[in-house]
């Protein structure tokens, strides 16, 4: 035996330990994964801000001027497909679930690192060809495909369209195959399943639903392309074929992609409330567990979406009753974050914000899911915008800004570096006033009976439409001033340390950026997770500007470091 | 059994018994995702037939069930092919012929389910116009009979695909472990692999079978 080393010596930072593009293309290192995706997630999230752009513009006034119907259909199309195939549903997981989930867990990397890549690879072709079917005309079915105006009338690159989205499952799947075996094989001695981190718990279970839920859209896609394209009728009427199968299919995804989309988002919250209010989480376990039971119900609900198609009575009876049940579990994590705020120390920073914000948009739209899970309500708001408004506070309003909150809580640990605090928390602001000023307004016109999908409309809408797009240069402002004061933060920020935070949990315990393989030596797990220690948690009235303080304790603790 | 890290320092593991753990669950989710692909088949042809219990009944009724018959029995030998191999590669080297033998059997039998399969069944039902767009017009006139066929088609095509890749892997695994390629069994993984997903393809076809032929 030599000494010789067995490993090539381990880079300090995952970001410089080659410098290459070539590297950054071949690479399998989890974290440089993360970066690819969130790099492509990026442009792709201008893409589908564009057509809302377009949405918000025509309804300025009643009369569709500025663009035609068809234009409209596919500005919403555009909007709704590049927003939830290619943003939304890939958001936390491919991008933090991929950077933390082998940090928090104290591996090396993902189980199999080179379908990490893969999986990428497959996002992005999928990505050219969604893209290359709206560069060359787009098409109008909207984001749900429905049929048979997707199968049989609708003229425009629906094939295209619909091989991308079907291709950009397989990435999803990929994802979720990897995340399970990570988290069932790779876990430190000692990490035992209830310390697992929260976050974990989520992508846990959303790895569940993408692995059972999206090969049922990928046969359901297949079908409507056998239709368009052989002729073999299973949705068209006219060729004998029912068009409900494809809806019961097709939500028996996408209502699943729902908890895809929100799942991420509560371990990240479970994560910044946690460290915001620097207490022990509320009830561990019932948050775990209440993120295996969303995914599990989520399976259960999606009758919901078809109260007015003429599904049976009794259907629709039980479809509403199991959809309450979801609020159950959510109501379960809810209620655990307030008792975890209960008798924090809370700094009320911009992490923080974002996650207080997270949880009044929340729980507003889970409770305005409830109104439309009641089988009469929904009738008289189905398909109206009270339904945008819902699906936006759960998507946009907490999904993102769930993601925004956790850009800024482990910014620090991707980069090494400090942002602007102060730009911070005025952009957590600024979002949430501009989120609610373009959204609640659409509650109240749903209600009066605006319709969704149309691009004409009554004048007595008018002024709720004005309101709404108001709201929207608010709401740009509050997504756009991060990547300026971020960027800014890369080339200038002061170094941020290994835990700016000083949160518990493995990744808090690397140096920022991250080594190239994570951790210096064999890592092991001996204390319960979010171990804060009891005196911490209550020390009198909070000082008005707490947060401060613990700037300037950050600043004595980063002289301390450069002393040595 | 406790080995080296990797020397490229790439491989999250460091044990290769944990290596093969992951390595299994990963391919048993694969397999999920398959049979929920499936399931999704499944789930229309169920409401087909429930629908319109006549059309489906007198359209089954146009499919040759001595043929599918035959052509179960013949995925059932094959399967049992796959598992003598599988527990033959676990004693090692010395049983490297008879895998590879058993491997390549049971790929001959796929192949002769496909040319079953698309020489005799499918060639069949164009000639009777029961293939949509091609041939002549469709003969039956029971409401969802059309219908029925087109989930079968569906059905019994997506399956064909799946077999087809099938009988690559198995042919391909045959040949890696008779070349020496795949050490028995050392690199038993690629060839337990390769068996499951030929079961996978078994046993989704002993339900497509019934569900399709057998009905009425």
């Amino acid at each position: 035996m030599t000494d010789a080393p067995l490993a090539p010596p381990r880079s300090e930072n995952f970001l410089t330990a080659k410098e290459t593009i070539r590297s950054w293309f071949l690479t399998i290192d989890h974290k440089r994964i993360a970066l690819l995706y969130a790099a492509a997630l990026f442009v792709f999230f201008f893409i589908g801000a564009a057509g809302a752009a377009v949405i918000r513009i025509e309804m300025l006034t009643p009369q569709g001027d500025v663009v035609s119907a068809e234009g409209y259909n596919r500005a919403f199309t555009l909007h709704g497909v590049i927003m939830v195939w290619f943003f939304l549903v890939p958001l936390i997981p491919t991008t933090f679930g991929n950077f933390l989930l082998p940090l928090m867990l104290g591996a090396k990397d993902l189980a199999f690192p080179r379908l990490n890549l893969a999986s990428w690879y497959v996002f992005m072709i999928s990505g050219v060809f969604t893209l290359a079917a709206i560069w060359l005309g787009g098409l109008e079915t909207g984001w749900t495909f429905y049929t048979p105006l997707s199968a049989v009338y609708a003229d425009g690159w629906v094939t295209l369209a619909i091989l991308g989205v079907f291709i950009s499952g397989f990435s999803s799947i990929f994802t979720g195959i990897n995340f399970i075996v990570t988290t069932h094989t790779l876990r430190a001695p000692g990490m035992t399943w209830f310390r697992m981190p929260l976050f974990v718990w989520s992508l846990y279970a959303t790895s569940l639903v993408m692995v059972l839920a999206t090969p049922v859209l990928a046969i359901t896609l297949l079908l409507i392309l056998a239709e368009r394209a052989f002729g073999i009728g299973v949705f068209d009427p006219t060729l004998g074929g029912d068009p409900l199968l494809f809806q019961h299919l097709f939500w028996f995804y996408s209502h699943p992609a729902v908890y895809i989309m929100i799942l991420p988002a509560f371990g990240v919250i479970s994560e910044l409330v946690t460290a915001g209010a620097r207490n022990r989480v509320f009830g561990y376990k019932f948050i775990a567990f209440s993120s295996l039971a969303i995914a599990i119900l989520g399976f259960m609900v999606w009758g919901h979406h078809m109260f007015t198609t003429g599904q049976s009575m009794y259907a629709g009876i039980v479809f509403s009753f199991l959809s309450f049940l979801v609020a159950v579990p959510s109501a379960v994590k809810a209620y655990n974050w307030a008792a975890t705020l209960y008798k924090g120390r809370i700094t009320l920073n911009t992490p923080f914000l974002y996650a207080l914000g997270f949880i009044a948009l929340f729980v507003f739209g889970g409770l305005t899911g409830v109104i439309l899970a009641a089988l009469a309500v929904d009738l008289h708001v189905h398909d109206s915008y009270f339904v945008v408004a819902h699906f936006h506070y759960i998507m946009v309003g907490a999904a993102v800004t769930a993601f925004m909150g956790a850009v800024h809580f482990w910014w620090p640990k991707v980069t090494g570096r400090l942002y602007n605090e102060h730009l911070g928390r005025a952009s957590a602001i600024l979002l949430w006033i501009g989120f609610n000023l373009t959204f609640f307004p659409q509650f109240i016109m749903g209600y009066l009976g605006m319709p969704r999908r149309y691009h004409a409309y009554d004048p007595e809408f008018q002024v709720w439409h004005l309101l709404s797009s108001a709201g929207t240069p608010i709401l740009a402002m509050g997504y756009l001033l991060p990547v300026f004061y971020l960027g800014w933060s890369l080339y200038n920020g002061r170094p941020a340390g290994p835990n700016p935070w000083r949160a518990q949990g493995l990744e808090w315990t690397v140096s920022s950026p991250p080594p190239e393989h994570n951790f210096h030596g064999p890592v092991k797990v001996t204390r319960e997770a979010y171990d804060y220690p009891k005196e911490d948690a209550y020390k009198g009235p909070l000082p008005r500007d707490a947060w401060r303080e613990a700037e300037d304790d950050r600043e004595e603790g980063q002289a301390a470091e450069d002393r040595r | 059994m406790k080995t080296a890290p990797d020397p490229s320092g790439l491989d999250p593991y460091e044990d290769a018994e944990v290596r093969l753990t992951a390595q299994r669950m990963g391919m048993w989710l694969f397999l999920a995702t398959e049979a929920m692909i499936f399931a999704g088949l499944f789930l229309a042809i169920f409401v087909i037939r429930t629908l319109h219990p006549e059309g489906a009944t007198e359209a089954s009724g146009h499919l040759k069930t001595w043929v599918g018959t035959g052509n179960t029995a013949l995925l059932l030998v094959s399967s049992t092919l796959v598992a003598l191999g599988s527990v033959a590669a676990k004693e090692g080297a010395r049983r490297r012929a008879l895998v590879a033998a058993c491997f390549l059997g049971a790929a001959a039998l796929g192949a002769a389910f496909l040319a079953i399969k698309i020489g005799v069944e499918y060639r069949a039902e164009l000639h009777e116009g029961l293939i949509p767009g091609l041939g002549p017009a469709f003969p039956l006139q029971a409401d969802g009979a059309q219908l029925f066929f087109n989930a079968y088609f569906a059905a019994t095509g997506l399956h064909a695909i799946h077999v087809l890749i099938g009988v690559i892997a198995l042919a391909g695994a045959a040949v890696g472990v008779w070349r020496r390629w795949l050490k028995l069994p050392d690199n038993a993984p690629e060839v337990e692999f390769t068996g499951l997903y030929w079961h996978l393809v078994d046993v989704v076809w002993i339900f497509l079978f019934p569900v399709l032929y057998l009905v009425g």
